[in-house]
């Protein structure tokens, strides 16, 4: 677990990306007053429906789009382009057809270090193969290998320019539960070793729950915001098999999948009140001793929780 | 077993049949009239007969006598003779310098004008309006305009080679770099990867079948145009041979002529498809 210090690694100041109407009306808010802090090491897996706007929002992390309100800090430094301290895990796994496993590692190795000679880059492309199970696998075309393994090959090139922090995209939503299951396991792994800041949008409830540090709940759009933040209290290292023994692991499932199936469109009620600045709820399953059923609601940050890190804006 | 032969090789003999029956066709179509009861006759005797009469000289000639005609040209391709008579390879010597040379001249052009037509909107509607209307003349509606301000036949054959082999590949190039795919850039962004690294690493790969693909085609142009404009102005290349030996009403070089043009016409398609296949990528 973290603990809140005053300068978080990212901070994100009420993000809100707005689009102008296409019929000249009323411009539409895709969302709004989206505000979070992500602390080093950490590991925060953001969910909601479809076209909520997490995309956006990764996108403009990764400096590879700008919002239209609001700002991005990163170590201090406002975010306002692509960066190598950005690595991103693409979605489509964005693999250069036309070069092989290594190269398109490579690629990415002498981005970052443009001075290092070819034994070099080699090398160190290689460990990072190495590392996510790709060994033997270097020469083939992106084309030859299977969907998992062109996905591991862009988990490889994110992790091999040794970036600040990770962005990741459903980077699994294409695959296989099996393979996904092993991917994830090996993300675990390379994660606790490299001790990687990581915020990855996913779908997949059980993902979450295995991956995350933190979950952020984003409601349903047009003027979607993080409505709760859910602190993943499942001790590591964790085992698939195994975790859902632990006492908090219904708890925190349930939590989840009751606010995708109905809480995220309800949150809607503060539509009428956009302007009023939102911190989300909390939703810790330590809290659950007293109270089982409905989280308490909490509009403003609890004193004295070192796990929760609101940002009022 | 007899059924287990494979595509290419069912492909082959039936090439080689067709081959057969156009000879056939041919050699009952240029039967000297006095022998047309010998249907059957030898194709040694033939030549003899079609080498011997006067009649088949300057009439079509039968399929022997062409054999004849391959045989002795390509026995002897580089003699030079004076203007007027020189060997074949020669004459496809000079057709080929200049389908190469104004090739190679549309490709500085082209290539490097249609990657920045391709990378940006703006250049591009500039663009846009000169090309759709530059693109559609023949590239010998240029032929008078090229011999007035430059003054010379060849270098104007080669002005003219350059023109028709310009559009395809400008716009292949522009449209190949305007749709690399989003995701590709997108990473070279996020590696912060400068411009020079990217247009060479990056976009131009990924564009390369597309530009190969108007190369290609650029090529196939050039290789038609090159004939006609070396009919209009004269002097050497394959195109004056044809029109030179018409005038000489020798059909039989006018046929020859015709089979080199084909033959080097699909060697250099198939240099562009070797290159195409090179380039290639399969997502
Ligand atoms: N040009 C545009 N004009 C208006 N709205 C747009 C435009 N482009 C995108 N949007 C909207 O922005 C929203 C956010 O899209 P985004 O891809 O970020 O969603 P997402 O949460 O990632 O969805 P998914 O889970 O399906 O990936 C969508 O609702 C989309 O309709
Ligand atoms: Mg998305």
């Amino acid at each position: 677990m973290t603990s809140p210090s005053i300068h978080p690694f990212l901070q994100v100041e009420n993000l809100a990306r707005i689009y102008p109407s296409p019929s000249g009306g009323e411009p539409v808010t895709v969302f709004d007053h989206v505000n979070f802090r992500i602390h080093k090491g950490e590991f925060v897996c953001v969910t909601g429906h479809s076209g909520c706007g997490k995309s956006t929002i990764l996108n403009i992390l990764a400096g590879l789009d700008s919002a239209s309100l609001g700002n991005v800090f990163m170590d201090g430094r406002e975010v306002s382009g692509p960066s190598l301290d950005r690595g991103v895990i693409f979605q489509s796994h964005a693999l250069m057809p036309w070069l092989t496993v290594l190269e398109n590692v490579a690629f990415a190795v002498k981005s970052r270090w443009p001075a290092r000679n070819k034994q070099q880059v080699r090398e160190h492309a290689l460990r990072y193969i190495e590392l996510v199970g790709l060994k033997g696998a270097e020469h083939k075309l992106p084309s030859q290998l299977s969907g998992g393994m062109k996905q591991r090959v862009g988990i490889a090139r994110a992790f091999s320019i040794e970036p600040k922090m990770l962005l990741m995209d459903e980077p699994f939503g294409a695959l296989d539960a099996l393979t996904r299951g092993v991917i994830q396991d090996e993300l675990l792994k390379i994660c606790a070793e490299t001790q990687q800041t990581v915020f990855m949008i996913t779908h997949d409830v059980d993902e979450a729950i295995l991956l995350s540090d933190r979950i952020m709940l984003m409601s349903n759009g047009p003027h979607a915001r993080i409505a709760e933040i859910v602190n993943n209290t499942l001790p590591r290292p964790r085992d698939r098999s195994a975790i859902h023994k632990q006492p908090h692991y219904y708890p925190i499932r349930n939590h989840l999948v009751d606010f995708l199936v109905s809480r995220s469109k309800l949150f809607g009620s503060l539509r009428d009140a956009p302007d009023a600045p939102s911190s989300p709820t909390v939703f810790d399953p330590a809290d659950l001793v007293e109270s089982d059923v409905e989280p308490v609601v909490v509009h403003t940050p609890p004193v004295g929780k070192p796990h929760i890190h609101l940002v009022n804006a | 077993m007899k059924t287990r032969f494979s595509l290419s090789q069912k492909a082959g003999l039936l090439s080689l049949g067709l081959f057969a029956a156009i000879l056939l066709v041919w050699q009952l179509l240029t039967l000297p009239e006095t022998h047309v009861a010998a249907a059957n006759v030898d194709p040694e005797y033939a030549a003899l007969m079609g080498g011997g009469g006067a009649k088949a000289a300057s009439g079509f000639p039968t399929p022997a006598a062409m054999a004849q005609t391959v045989w002795d040209k390509l026995s002897h391709p580089f003699y030079d003779n004076g203007p007027n008579d020189k060997g074949i390879g020669i004459q496809l010597g000079y057709s080929l310098a200049r389908v190469l040379g104004g090739f190679f001249l549309a490709a500085v052009v082209a290539i490097p004008l249609g990657f920045a037509i391709g990378n940006s909107r703006v250049v591009y509607q500039a663009i846009n309006p000169y090309v759709q209307l530059l693109k559609p003349i023949s590239p010998l509606a240029w032929m008078p305009l090229a011999l007035y301000t430059i003054k010379d036949a060849s270098a104007s054959s080669i002005f003219v080679i350059f023109i028709c082999s310009l559009w395809p590949m400008l716009i292949n190039t522009a449209h190949g770099v305007a749709n690399v795919k989003k995701d590709w850039l997108d990473v070279s962004r996020t590696l912060e990867v400068n411009p020079l690294r990217k247009a060479f690493r990056v976009i131009l790969p990924a564009a390369a079948p597309t530009v190969l693909a108007g190369m290609r085609i650029s090529m196939g142009i050039a290789w038609l145009v090159i004939v006609a404009a070396e009919m209009l102005v004269g002097g050497t290349g394959i195109g004056y041979f044809v029109w030179n030996e018409w005038n000489n009403l020798s059909l039989t070089n006018v046929l020859f002529a015709i089979l080199m043009i084909g033959v080097v016409g699909m060697a250099l398609d198939s240099l562009f498809g070797v290159l195409g296949k090179r380039v290639a990528y399969q997502e």
